[in-house]
């Protein structure tokens, strides 16, 4: 009844739903159609295939934000996974034997985490593929520097990595506080797909604001990458606040008050 | 061998709120046999159960299985098996995947999977999604679960719940094996019918409160026998009655003595020369019985010092009490609320299995 052994219960449980290759699916198509399709766009028009609009369209540097699409729009796929490998618990009333098997709750909670941070990896590796594959091709395909001989591209792709990895902990997180799958997940996409959007454009270009949206989950996630497609949308002015290990910190310090919230206030009440 | 452990409740008590869901609960339950959990629905059975598996924490008082809290169990797998009714299954996962992720847990061998399935009958569709099991085989799938660690406890909750009569059958001869081979059984039902053909032992819940700990013997323990005779000439049958000065009720049936046994009454016939048609031993009202406990007519009749409690090494020995055949033995053990005595059981079973059926077909509707 180690951490170990039922972290091991934890991947038994993971892989013997459909819910990882289903969620692993959207994940590749969702990324690599993006990756590609972007990279498309500003290697047509950056080699003149395309019509430009305005000023020309800078093709340089323009690599290692594709790359980062997977922790910038993919990052809502890991959330979710973390926050179903605890909420499905609860829907599915499975609680009651997994803490029949295993009366330790921490534990439970510490293996649900290495399992998760294990999967995080995966996934974090699948994604990081799926953009930087179609969109070094494409790039490549219209003479556009795909950056892939520089360290610090690789260095990135490992920071996609690990902000990934840090996103399954957090949803980890925000199942054991809301305990219901439909509020959770339902949550999760409100927020990181409607309030969080709006208020990073907010600061933008609101003075000051952005030293508190600097510090909203998503924007601690791309200043941990160090690139982000926002930053190209969002008019090129806005670039993040924080360092790459600052942006790291914020976001397991997300991952870390939510897992100590759901524990206290949710994880070790009576289940029935 | 199952290592069969005495689970001891200790002032145990859970209050939500205001209300006040079990109430300072003491008492012991023994190995070798099965004890019955009995109360209304809403007596606080499921919530003392889940105190005893940690599940829900006390307000006061403990639940110890052999000494220890169910959180010091070492494993607690190996230690107790627990079919709840709110255990669920992820809907999309095999049944053989459902066990072999708390084997894992449990540190057990992934080939006690394939056995316990095998044991309640589910190798067939152990490669299927629970998704698509009928209650019965969830039930079944339960079972597996609680077996998987080869526990010297089992505790059911209302185990029998939308189960067929096969399902139904198949259930109480499975913890009949299971309490012969030494283990504790507790099992919780509000039927009593439904589990007085299994059971050696009961506790009668309500309220929150404890009001009958014993033996089935020792909840009809000198209760008034009921007796219902018959006969082609059923005047002569009246009029030899009246004689012993009982209360006789006219059924469509027959008439229903009170306060004889069907050898008394077929005695009094028989030296008045009435040929009876049909002699039958009511035995107690069993049902009505544990109603009063539980409505408070009766007053609580719980385990006290002056009468000795079996060990749990004696109830080892002799694991099932109504297989003593010899007479001085079933007394003794009905008066330490070991069992019922043998010769009491018999004549009520024939009657009382009906009976059971009907209200089993009630619950399950």
């Amino acid at each position: 009844m180690t951490v170990a052994t039922v972290t091991r219960s934890e991947f038994t449980k993971f892989f013997s739903t459909s819910l990882w290759w289903v969620l692993g699916l959207v994940l590749v198509l969702y990324i690599a159609f993006t990756a590609a399709a972007l990279a498309f766009a500003i290697g047509a028009v950056g080699s003149g295939m395309l019509p430009g609009e305005g000023a020309p369209v800078p093709t340089e540097g323009v690599a290692p934000v594709l790359y980062s699409l997977a922790a910038s729009v993919g990052y809502v796929i890991p959330l979710i996974l973390g926050t179903l490998m605890v909420t499905s618990e609860f829907r599915h009333k499975t609680l009651t034997a997994t803490f029949l098997a295993t009366p330790r709750r921490g534990t439970v909670l510490w293996a649900k985490i290495v399992a998760g941070i294990v999967v995080g990896v995966g996934f974090g590796v699948v994604g990081a593929l799926s953009s930087v594959g179609p969109a070094a091709g494409l790039l490549a395909a219209f003479g556009v520097e795909t950056d892939l001989g520089v360290g610090s591209t690789w260095a990135l792709i490992a920071r996609v990595v690990l902000a990934l990895t840090i996103w399954v902990v957090v949803g980890i997180g925000v199942g054991s506080l809301v305990r219901n799958q439909v509020a959770a997940v339902v949550g999760v996409l409100v927020f990181t797909q409607f309030l969080e959007p709006i208020a990073r454009a907010a600061g933008a270009f609101v003075s000051g604001l952005d030293t508190v949206t600097n510090y909203l989950p998503g924007a601690a996630s791309d200043a941990l990458v160090g690139a982000s497609i926002f930053q190209m949308a969002g008019a090129g002015t806005s670039t993040s606040g924080l360092e790459w290990w600052a942006g790291g910190a914020v976001l397991l310090a997300y991952a870390a008050v939510l897992l100590v919230l759901g524990y206290a206030l949710n994880w070790r009440r009576d289940v029935s | 061998m199952p290592d069969g452990q005495v689970l001891e409740f200790a002032g145990l008590t859970k209050r939500f709120g205001t209300i006040s869901a079990v109430a300072d609960l003491t008492c012991s339950i023994q190995p070798g046999r099965i004890t019955a959990f009995l109360g209304p629905n809403g007596a606080g059975k499921t919530t003392t159960l889940r105190m005893l598996l940690g599940l829900i924490r006390p307000t006061s008082g403990s639940a110890t299985i052999g000494g220890r809290r169910y959180d010091e169990l070492a494993h607690p797998l190996h230690t107790v098996g627990a079919v709840l009714e709110a255990t669920g299954f992820h809907p999309g996962r095999t049944g053989a995947a459902h066990l072999a992720v708390y084997a894992q847990a449990a540190g057990i061998a992934r080939s006690r999977v394939d056995e316990v399935l095998e044991l309640v009958g589910l190798t067939h569709a152990a490669g299927r999604k629970v998704g698509g099991y009928s209650l019965g085989m969830r039930q079944r799938l339960g079972v597996a679960f609680a077996l998987l660690g080869d526990p010297g406890v089992l505790v059911l909750d209302e185990p029998t719940n939308g189960l067929d009569p096969e399902g139904i059958r198949w259930m109480r001869s499975f913890l009949r094996t299971l309490a012969a081979e030494g283990r504790t059984i507790l099992v919780s039902s509000h039927l009593l019918a439904e589990v007085q053909q299994t059971v050696d032992a009961a506790l009668i819940i309500s309220g929150g409160r404890l009001v009958f700990e014993g033996s089935l013997a020792d909840l009809a323990y000198q209760e008034v026998p009921v007796t219902l005779v018959d006969a082609p000439d059923r005047g002569a049958l009246v009029a030899a009655l009246e004689g012993s000065a009982v209360p006789l009720e006219h059924l469509r049936t027959g008439i229903q003595v009170q306060g004889l046994d069907a050898a008394s009454v077929g005695a009094i016939a028989a030296s008045a020369g009435v040929a009876l048609s049909a002699l039958t031993d009511r035995g107690p009202a069993l049902e009505e019985i544990f109603l009063e406990y539980v409505n408070g007519i009766r007053p609580p009749l719980l385990l006290t010092d002056d009468r000795r409690r079996p060990t749990p090494a004696d109830a080892g020995e002799e694991p099932a009490a109504e297989t003593v055949t010899d007479p001085d033995t079933a007394i003794t053990s009905s008066a330490d609320g070991m069992g019922e005595p043998a010769d009491s059981r018999e004549p009520v079973e024939p009657d009382m299995q009906p009976e059971a059926r009907a209200d089993e077909e009630g619950a399950n509707r």
